[in-house]
């Protein structure tokens, strides 16, 4: 089972790297992108791990390490079985 | 007094904190393996800078897995027990939970490296005893995520409690909330900052401001000091 989890600053975090994405896109002559956030992807491959216990299992993987609450926020799914 | 400086894969300050202790404070200092679970036998524990586990994920988040954390939360419980956390020190102890808030990426998104004047806010602390409150002192910066970030109410609660030891003073290098440059916890007792006091604790190496913070350490515990 292939589990992706999408971890994101908190939309009350500055994004400096995403300040600067969103600048260098502008400089490229995209217009109208108001802004940008740069966050990160985790994928999981996991075995032996029966479907109702992947809730639990990642959000004590999130609240223990992946993520850090004060600034991030994050959501997951299943993406393969 | 017993110093133990920390190692953990990617640490590169460790040295630099042994040399300032033990050869130019003359005071007992040992290494300690981040693999160790007993440490009841220091006095103080250094968390050093450098870039324990490459970074990976987010600064300090991994080494806050090591089993020295773990004997780091028994050892902080007695208030005579002091840990400060240099730079990626700091990361950890945010990461770990003994201090409030968490690092962003610098403002600038540029690492910084260059000797910045930080402001003693608070001297009432085991690390700044021997400072005066509103001192200026000239600690030299490296880091790439020292934008200390902490919501509205931790950052009020944190000023009225006067964990703001070390403010930026004229120019805010990262971008930090309030200009924080270190903080400490409720107790008094744990330290993150994110100047490095290593770097200038002899006139040869450009300064000597961070002896100030290493000889207050000693004092509070006890110790005699040159002042």
């Amino acid at each position: 089972m292939r589990v992706r989890i999408i971890v994101n600053l908190k939309p009350s975090v500055l994004d400096p790297q995403g300040k600067a994405v969103r600048a260098a896109l502008k400089s490229l002559g995209f217009e109208g992108v108001d802004d940008v956030r740069v966050g990160k992807v985790i994928y999981l491959n996991l075995t032996g791990v029966d479907r109702g216990q992947v809730k639990e299992m990642v959000e004590e993987m999130c609240a223990k390490l992946l993520v850090n609450p004060v600034i991030e926020t994050y959501e997951w799914e299943i993406v393969e079985d | 007094m017993r110093f133990g400086v920390v190692v953990f894969p990617g640490s590169n300050c460790d040295m630099d904190c042994y040399w300032a202790v033990k050869e130019v404070l003359g005071e007992d200092c040992e290494y300690v393996w981040y693999q160790e679970k007993d440490i009841s036998d220091f006095d103080c524990i250094i968390l050093p800078g450098g870039f324990s586990y490459g970074d990976y994920l987010r600064a300090g988040a991994i080494a806050k897995t090591s089993p020295i954390i773990e004997a780091l939360r028994d050892f902080v419980k007695d208030k005579s027990k002091l840990v400060i956390g240099i730079c990626n020190g700091f990361q950890i102890l945010l990461e770990a939970g003994f201090l409030p808030g968490a690092m962003l990426r610098n403002k600038g998104l540029k690492f910084v490296c260059e000797y910045v004047d930080v402001v003693v806010e608070n001297n009432e602390t085991p690390f700044t005893c021997l400072c005066e409150e509103g001192e200026v002192l000239s600690i030299p910066i490296a880091h790439m995520e020292g934008n200390y970030f902490a919501d509205d109410s931790t950052l009020r609660s944190l000023i009225e409690n006067r964990q703001v030891v070390f403010r930026y003073h004229g120019f805010n290098p990262n971008g930090s909330v309030y200009d924080i440059a270190g903080i400490c916890n409720e107790t008094g007792n744990v330290l993150g900052m994110m100047p490095h006091p290593e770097r200038c604790c002899e006139a040869i190496l450009g300064g000597e401001d961070g002896l100030k913070i290493f000889r207050s350490i000693v004092a509070y515990h006890g110790g005699k000091v040159e002042a």
